[in-house]
C-alpha cells in the first residue's frame, strides 16, 4: 500500500516505538544512577601509572654509581621540540659526561624520543606527571634535578664494560665480550 | 493602636507569604542550578561539582561570588535599553506566575479567579524577554536564537492553552485553589492523560530546557539568544530557566496530580516531593534525550501536540455531556 496515502496511521505507527525508544533511553539513564562512577578522585585517590608511562625525565647511573650519560648529543638530535640542551666534557679517567645536561619541560612533549635515541641507557622516561609549577623558570630542569642515584628501568646495563673505549683501569680489549685488539703491524707482509 | 485591624493583621501576612515564597523561589532556581550539575553527574557516572565544601554544597556560593564579580560588559553595538530589560523580563516574568500556585490550603500569594490565565499572559510575555535580548544582542547567533525561541514559543503556547482546558473543564474553573480541591478523590492526570502529556511537552519548550532547547543550541548558535550577556544579566536568565523549571513543575503538580492532596504527611511536605519528583524528570530530560532537529520540534508540535490536545479537549466535553445528561 502507498505509505503516503494514510499519513496519520503511519504518524500514529511512527510515534508508538519511537515512544518505547525514549522512555528506554530514560530509563536506562535513570539507571546509571545506581552505577560505580568512573572518575578517580585523582589528588586523594591515587592514579594508577603503567611503568612505561611516559613522565617526568631522569638521567640514572650505572650499577657502579657512575653517571651513565656520555654526552653524545643523540638525545638533543632527537628532540623533535629542542628543549634537550648539553655540554660535552672528559673527565681525568677518560669518561666522557656532560658539564651541564639541562631540560625545559615547559617545551618538552614527553615523547620519549631521547630515551629511544640513548645509546647508553642515561636518560629514561618516568611514570610520574606531577611537575605543576608558578613559576615558568622552575621548569628548567638542571642535571642535579635529573640525575638520580639508581639505575631506572635498565639495571645492569654498563656502557664502559661493554663499549671498546679505553677509560683509566680498562684498556682496549678488556670489555666483556671483547677480543684484544688485532696488531695491524703483524699483518703487515 | 487603633488602625491595627485584622486588615491590616491580614496585609502583612499575605505580604509575608508572598516574601517567603519569592526568596524560597529564586532560591530554589539557584540550587538547582548545583543540583542539576550533580545529578547529570551522577546518571554519567561521574561527581559532577564536589570539591567546594561538603559534598559541594557551597558551589553555589563560589559561583554566585563569580557571577557577581564578573565584568558587566555591555557590548558597543548594541541596543542599550532594550539590552537591559531583557534579562528583567526572563527573571520576573516566570517569576510573577507563582503568584497562582498554591502550595498549601493556608499559603499561595494571590487567589485570582483568573488563575490559569494570568499564567498564559507571562508565558506570552516571557517570550519578549528571549525575543528582545536576541534582538539587542545584535549577533547574528543571538538572532538565530531568539528566531528559533518566539517561533517555538509561539506554536507550543497555542496547545499548552488548549492542553490544560480539559482541566478546566472539569474542575469548572480558572481558580488554581477550585482545580486543587476538584481532584481530592481523582487527580487530574488519569482523566486528563493526555492534557499531561502535552501539557509537559510545552512546559519544557517553553522553559527552552532540553531536548526543546533550541533557542540555546551550545552546539548550533554558541548559545543562542543569550551569546552577548555577561556577569549578573547572564546570570537572570539562567536563574530564570531554572525558575520556569520550577514554575512548570509546580503547575504540573498543581493541575494534575492534586497538588497538596495526599495521605498520612502535611500539605506541604507532599507538594514539595511531587514538585521535586518533575523537577528530576526536568533533569533526566536532559541526561538523556537528544536535541532534535528544530523543524522537526516545529512539526512535532503543530502534527502531533495540537491535534491530540484538539481531540482531548473534544472526548473531555463529550464525555462530561454525556456523564452530565
Amino acid at each position: 500500500m502507498d505509505r503516503n496515502k494514510r499519513p496519520i496511521i503511519d504518524t500514529v505507527r511512527g510515534l508508538v516505538p519511537a515512544t518505547g525508544s525514549l522512555l528506554r533511553t530514560m530509563g536506562t539513564v535513570f539507571m546509571h544512577g545506581f552505577r560505580k562512577r568512573e572518575t578517580v578522585s585523582y589528588p586523594e585517590q591515587p592514579v594508577y601509572l603503567p611503568p612505561r608511562y611516559r613522565g617526568r625525565i631522569i638521567l640514572t647511573r650505572d650499577p657502579d654509581g657512575e653517571e651513565r650519560c656520555v654526552a653524545c648529543n643523540l638525545c638533543a638530535v632527537a628532540c623533535p621540540v629542542d628543549c634537550i640542551s648539553l655540554q660535552k666534557d672528559e673527565a681525568d679517567d677518560g669518561r666522557w659526561y656532560p658539564s651541564f645536561f639541562r631540560i625545559n619541560f615547559s617545551r618538552c612533549i614527553f615523547c620519549g624520543m631521547c630515551e629511544e635515541a640513548c645509546p647508553t641507557s642515561a636518560i629514561q622516561l618516568t611514570p610520574d606527571f606531577e611537575m605543576g609549577e608558578y613559576d615558568r623558570q622552575q621548569l628548567v630542569y638542571e642535571k642535579e634535578d635529573l640525575l638520580i642515584d639508581g639505575s631506572g628501568k635498565d639495571h645492569d646495563y654498563h656502557f664502559y664494560k661493554v663499549a671498546g673505549m679505553a677509560i683509566a683501569g680498562k684498556d682496549k680489549g678488556q670489555a666483556k665480550d671483547e677480543d684484544t685488539p688485532e696488531d695491524v703491524r703483524t699483518l703487515l707482509p | 493602636m487603633s488602625w491595627w485591624t485584622p486588615q491590616v493583621t491580614a496585609i502583612f501576612w499575605g505580604l509575608f507569604q508572598a516574601l517567603v515564597i519569592l526568596l524560597g523561589v529564586v532560591l530554589l532556581g539557584a540550587v538547582l542550578t548545583v543540583v542539576e550539575r550533580r545529578f547529570l553527574g551522577l546518571w554519567q557516572d561521574r561527581y559532577g561539582p564536589n570539591r567546594v565544601g561538603p559534598f559541594g554544597t557551597l558551589q553555589l556560593v563560589a559561583d554566585m561570588l563569580k557571577i557577581f564579580f564578573k565584568e558587566d560588559w555591555i557590548p558597543p553595538f548594541a541596543s542599550r535599553g532594550l539590552f537591559l530589560l531583557a534579562p528583567i523580563l526572563a527573571f520576573a516574568s516566570l517569576l510573577l506566575s507563582f503568584l497562582i500556585i498554591p502550595i498549601t490550603p493556608g499559603w499561595g500569594v494571590a487567589d485570582m479567579h483568573i488563575g490559569l490565565l494570568f499564567f498564559f499572559a507571562l508565558a506570552g510575555i516571557n517570550v519578549y524577554s528571549v525575543l528582545l535580548g536576541g534582538w539587542a544582542s545584535g549577533n547574528k547567533y543571538a538572532l538565530l536564537g531568539a528566531l528559533r525561541a518566539s517561533a517555538q514559543t509561539l506554536s507550543y503556547e497555542v496547545f499548552m492553552g488548549l492542553s490544560l482546558m480539559g482541566v478546566v473543564a472539569m474542575a469548572g474553573s480558572f481558580n488554581m485553589r477550585d482545580i486543587v480541591a476538584a481532584q481530592e478523590n481523582l487527580w487530574f492526570i488519569i482523566p486528563q492523560f493526555f492534557g499531561f502529556i502535552t501539557f509537559l511537552f510545552a512546559g519544557v519548550a517553553v522553559t527552552h530546557r532540553h531536548p526543546f532547547d533550541q533557542p540555546e543550541a551550545e552546539q548550533e548558535l554558541a548559545d543562542g539568544y543569550h551569546i552577548e550577556y555577561s556577569g549578573m544579566k547572564f546570570g537572570m536568565f539562567f536563574i530564570g530557566e531554572y525558575v520556569g523549571m520550577v514554575l512548570v513543575s509546580a503547575l504540573i503538580v498543581t493541575l494534575f496530580f492534586g497538588g497538596w492532596h495526599g495521605p498520612l504527611l502535611p500539605p506541604f511536605v507532599w507538594f514539595a516531593l511531587k514538585t521535586s519528583g518533575f523537577l528530576l524528570l526536568f533533569m533526566l530530560l536532559r541526561a538523556s534525550l537528544p536535541r532534535p532537529r528544530y523543524d522537526r520540534v516545529m512539526s512535532f508540535g503543530w502534527k502531533i501536540c495540537l491535534p491530540l490536545t484538539l481531540i482531548n479537549l473534544l472526548a473531555t466535553g463529550a464525555v462530561m455531556l454525556w456523564v452530565g445528561a
